[in-house]
């Protein structure tokens, strides 16, 4: 499904060069949900952000010809379109407007709880309303990968709970692989099948842990393998 | 059907505009009053500041509406020239950085040169005409809507560009979904200045007075 092969990164200044990944390779399994973690600076969000097209690679390959979804930490609403608009963005940009993608957005919109907003506009809305609406914008091109870089970290506990489990169920029923940054280490055993650590200076993957989670995310914490898991984790982050 | 709450906020917003209509037109009269009070007192030299009951004589007495037509055709035609002819180059400079690195500082020189001082070569150039004094009108007001609409273009929030990549968005669309309604205020903005600038380039001693 991807394919990544000794990626390296290098951003560059008047005064230096900063080179934030050094050789990085993985690979992404269909229907498979990888967790990245390691300190803050690592390197992260620079993976995600060459996976999502955003910024370019200095050397390496990558290997991948699905639809790439990705969801940042902040909702990043436009705030002169309704709700509706907003989730319909990425359709529009990708020219994928047509009835049958509207219908989905509007079952979406229903099934979280947000269908008697669709006129509003983002700043009637909750924090945690408008990173839902932000979750079917992104759901809504029908990603074959999912990026989520810490997607979930401001939200509150009661609605991370309800969205965790829904987009684990969602990510199942439609075959869709995610790779998800967050620097909380519970958020990456409970989610993932595997976690990549990263480690820093230089910027490689240092260790890659298999979870052998079976139950949905929200009962995870209490399988007999989570506790070992987390202080795994831990010890090499 | 709405509650007691509700309907009380609309009334509390309702009554706040009408006070402030009422205080606006307060102190327009008010400042009219003061100001013949200070003429009739021959507290203000009303040869140069002249008083509102002599401003209705003239008003009543000459028949200022050609002028007045002349002079709104020429500020408005300059407007729609200045604003559409800013806005365009800001998008072509945001669209290319190159021409834009190139062009930036004639552009800053541009925008300091005192056009008043370029009014007699205007003259000569295209004549003593209302070209002249359109022209006038674009060179003060159009540079300066590029400089601040190209501006509030490079602060667009980088954040929402980078979501829009994400989405495999082209320029052109980058500009039409995001950069430009998120700068809509700052460009509404820089059209109320550019009304006025518009208005200064055809009073100048250049505009009006010379030509007409």
């Amino acid at each position: 499904m991807l394919i990544v092969n000794n990626l390296k990164k290098n951003y560059h200044t008047l005064k230096d060069e900063i080179k934030t990944l050094h050789n990085i390779s993985f690979e992404l399994k269909e229907n498979e949900f990888i967790s990245i973690v390691g300190p803050s600076g690592c390197g992260k969000s620079t993976i995600l952000s060459i996976l999502a097209g955003i910024i370019d690679k200095s050397d390496g390959i990558i290997i991948c010809d699905k639809t790439i979804g990705y969801m940042l930490q902040d909702d990043l609403l436009f705030e002169w379109l309704t709700i509706y608009d907003n989730c319909l963005l990425g359709l529009k940009i990708q020219k994928k407007l047509n009835s049958e993608n509207k219908k989905y957005v509007l079952d979406l919109l229903e099934k979280y709880g947000l269908k008697d907003f669709i006129n509003m506009y983002p700043n009637n809305l909750s924090g945690g309303m408008r990173q839902r609406v932000a979750l079917i914008r992104t759901l809504a091109i029908k990603p074959e990968i999912l990026l989520l870089d810490e997607a979930f970290s401001k939200l509150d506990s009661q609605t991370k709970k309800f969205v965790i489990d829904d987009i684990f169920n969602i990510l199942r029923e439609e075959k869709i692989s995610c790779i998800m940054v967050t620097h909380d280490i519970s958020d990456a055993i409970t989610f993932s099948d595997r976690i990549l650590i990263l480690q820093e200076k230089p910027s490689i993957i240092k260790k890659e842990i298999i979870t052998n989670m079976t139950e949905i995310p929200s009962k995870r914490v209490y399988e007999k393998e989570y506790l070992k898991l987390l202080k795994e984790v831990d010890d090499n982050v | 059907m709405y509650s007691k709450e509700h309907i009380k906020y609309i009334k509390k917003i309702k009554k706040s505009n009408i006070i402030a209509s009422f205080t606006q037109i307060f102190i327009v009269i008010f400042f009219i009053f003061i100001w013949q009070i200070l003429a009739n007192k021959e507290m203000i030299n009303t040869f140069i500041l002249s008083s509102p009951k002599e401003v209705i004589k003239c008003l009543i007495n000459t028949n200022f509406l050609p002028h007045i037509a002349v002079t709104l055709f020429e500020t408005i035609i300059s407007f729609i020239i200045g604003t559409i002819l800013g806005i365009a180059i800001s998008f072509l400079l945001w669209y290319n950085k190159f021409i834009c690195k190139v062009i930036d500082p004639f552009l800053t020189i541009i925008n300091s040169l005192p056009k008043v001082a370029l009014g007699p070569i205007l003259i000569i150039w295209s004549g003593a005409n209302i070209k002249s004094i359109i022209i006038m009108a674009l060179l003060i007001s159009t540079f300066t809507t590029i400089i601040t609409v190209l501006e509030a273009f490079n602060q667009t929030d980088i954040y929402r560009i980078n979501l829009l990549k994400s989405f495999k968005s082209t320029k052109l669309q980058l500009f039409t979904n995001l950069v430009f309604p998120y700068n809509y205020k700052l460009i509404i903005s820089s059209l109320k200045i550019n009304i006025s600038m518009s208005l200064v380039g055809l009073l100048t001693p250049v505009g009006e007075n010379f030509i007409v």
